[in-house]
């Protein structure tokens, strides 16, 4: 194919194909998927920058997030307090990077402990009828109440703590999951190669744990990670109204919640928490959207 | 092949006596039964060893239904399955197990039959795993092995199934199908969702393998052209029954039952001169939920007439080996004007 022959008479010879064609781009492989999934990549380059930021809390020119300072009070931002002091002379700035802390502890252990909970009741519940009955009642009962309502009562049985709040968002949150896992479960076990598994004298466990569990995991993967933005969010609300993380540990929710009541005279108390958090939950869930679309089957292997 | 205890001489492999499989229909506040599905109501028929069996009949009719009742993926209502004269059809899960071996599967979609996080080698070999026949080396011989059998290079085995086309696919879960040394094998549409030259690729696979390891075939399709190319014998099922059955050439040539008929004349000649009847039934297939009295092809049948509407017709022989489920001895060629008018008025 390479070997040239000179042309015959009266014609010239096609141009080659590879002078015609614009140079191909000679990508690294990390650079090829951001190409591919440019919103995973944005997404998880934002996410790992803001748990870096929560992982060196103590280098970033930080001190310390609960010393207080009552001569230095609601100072404004200025080169010494990056984002000004609160009512009682805290650094703002240390307490937002900080606080970045329990957003991501609680959003990513939520998002972990509901997803496999719900993963599991629905793997069990998507298989065993009578399971199934009884189950999905409750989870259609916890369901019917608000997921946030259902937190502040958890939380208004124990006392505040991170594991608590933790433990009430994912409650309040399994119901989703498992309804998810048991829906995706419900298609599977109807599929051909599930029969074809039982044809071929597949035990019911294993089943489940080769031709089940990989294919539900996709969409369990991306449910998780709207968890996760959305444990945020939930956590905010929680210590905003006070029902949440314990005002000694500094959390996006009550820097703001503390910042309220001076909202209107000194707004930045309120503003860098928040504006933090916006981020925080638009990069989770771009992540989420990019891993849906990657995810998904019908799109994974397009050329 | 089959290294159980030798059964009687001149027993068919496959038996299948009076197969009922009805499907309750749940409704209601509460979940109650509210009515069944019919979906296979009374069917016998018999393979034997090395025979291909071809279930022909249009969607919905149960031909499925009998392949996965003979799968035992779900329980049966009625009747009995038995394999080598072994019932089989009451067997616990635990004691089918051995025996699920000596039947395999393969599935009319090609994309959905392979699971898409497994490789080829593990799905292959699953079955040779599940039954202890191999493992190690040998178990990557014997993958090797059935990769050669179905055409497919070797190293195939170490790649995704969507990294292979339809054909390639099916050609794959005949592979999965042959793996444990089965006996039959059910097409469940095997070739339906395929390309018309790949179709007669793996049909003509199928039918090598058939002559080299002596495999039955239990083979489900509504492809008449397809069927007459490589079965030995047809059963037509309308309707949850079986309306006739004959061998290929019988069947084929002179079919008896008016059903088998019509669904002869609607199988496309490649031959634009050729001029036929066709015989252009009316009305739809009535549900399965709440099937006619009598005989069930009564509401479509040219050639009805009072008794078909109240006495059910059973298989019967009706000379040539036929065996049709139909109250007409000889059945006409030409409709009778009096039902003519009648189709046309309804």
């Amino acid at each position: 194919m390479s070997t040239t022959t000179l042309p015959p008479d009266g014609f010239t010879p096609a141009p080659k194909l590879a002078d015609v064609l614009p140079p191909r781009k000679e990508r690294s492989k990390l650079g090829m998927f951001a190409y591919r999934h440019p919103t995973i990549a944005v997404g998880g380059f934002m996410v790992s920058l803001f748990v870096l930021m929560a992982i060196f809390a103590p280098l970033l020119w930080t001190v310390d997030p609960t010393a207080l300072a009552p001569a230095r009070r609601t100072r404004p931002p200025s080169e010494l307090y990056w984002f000004g002091t609160d009512m009682l002379g805290r650094d703002v700035y240390s307490r937002v990077v900080y606080g970045a802390r329990i957003s991501l502890i609680v959003g990513f252990g939520v998002a972990i402990c509901a997803a496999s909970i719900g993963l599991f009741i629905g793997l069990i519940s998507g298989f065993i009828r009578a399971v199934d009955a009884v189950v999905m009642r409750i989870m259609d009962g916890m369901m019917s109440i608000p997921s946030i309502l259902l937190a502040i009562a958890m939380m208004a049985l124990t006392r505040a703590s991170v594991e608590n709040v933790i433990i009430a968002i994912t409650i309040a949150d399994v119901p989703r999951v498992s309804r998810l896992v048991r829906g995706v479960v419900l298609t599977l076990r109807e599929q051909p190669y599930v029969e074809a598994a039982i044809a071929a004298g597949t035990r019911t466990p294993m089943i489940i744990i080769k031709h089940i569990l990989p294919n539900t995991l996709a969409p369990v993967i991306v449910q998780a990670t709207f968890l996760c933005a959305s444990a945020m969010i939930a956590e905010a609300t929680l210590s905003f109204i006070g029902a949440g993380t314990p005002p000694i540990i500094p959390s996006w929710g009550n820097i703001m919640a503390e910042g309220r009541a001076l909202w209107q005279v000194k707004p930045y108390i309120v503003f860098f928490p928040a504006v933090f958090l916006s981020i925080t939950v638009l990069s989770v869930n771009l992540l989420g959207d990019g891993l849906r679309d990657a995810l998904d089957p019908r799109m994974a292997k397009r050329i | 092949m089959s290294n159980s205890q030798t059964p009687a001489p001149g027993t068919p492999l496959l038996e299948v006596k009076g197969l009922k499989k009805h499907f309750p229909i749940h409704g209601g506040i509460l979940g109650g039964k509210t009515g069944n599905v019919f979906a296979v109501d009374g069917v016998s028929f018999d393979i034997k060893r090395g025979e291909t069996l071809s279930l022909v009949g249009e969607s919905g009719c149960g031909k499925s239904t009998v392949g996965k009742a003979v799968l035992r993926l779900y329980p049966i209502t009625d009747g009995e399955v038995l394999l080598d004269g072994r019932r089989i059809d009451n067997l616990s899960a635990g004691e089918l197990r051995p025996l699920r071996k000596r039947i395999q599967v393969v599935f009319q979609d090609p994309f959905s039959s392979l699971n898409p996080r497994q490789k080829l080698r593990d799905i292959i070999a699953e079955p040779i795993i599940n039954f202890g026949l191999a493992s190690g080396s040998e178990l990557d011989d014997r993958v090797g092995d059935l990769l050669d059998k179905v055409r497919l290079p070797r190293d195939a085995m170490y790649r995704y199934p969507h990294e292979f086309s339809g054909g390639q696919r099916q050609r794959i879960a005949i592979a999965r199908a042959l793996a444990p040394g089965s006996d039959l094998i059910i097409c469940d549409e095997a070739v339906s969702a395929l390309d018309v030259s790949v179709k007669a690729q793996i049909v003509n696979l199928l039918s090598d393998l058939q002559d080299e390891l002596g495999l039955t075939l239990l083979f489900i399709s509504h492809d008449l052209a397809i069927v007459e190319h490589l079965t030995h014998r047809v059963a037509v099922m309308y309707l949850g029954k079986m309306v006739e059955m004959a061998d290929r050439k019988t069947l084929f040539s002179t079919p008896h039952h008016p059903y088998t008929r019509a669904l002869l004349s609607a199988v496309p000649v490649p031959d634009p001169t050729v001029k036929r009847q066709r015989i252009i039934l009316r009305g739809d297939v009535p549900s399965p939920i709440n099937p006619p009295s009598g005989c069930r092809f009564h509401t479509r049948c040219p050639f009805v007439f009072d008794r078909c509407k109240v006495d059910e017709p059973q298989l019967r022989d009706v000379g040539m080996g036929r065996m049709s489920a139909c109250h007409l001895d000889v059945v006409p060629d030409t409709v009778p004007e009096a039902n003519r008018q009648a189709a046309v008025a309804a």
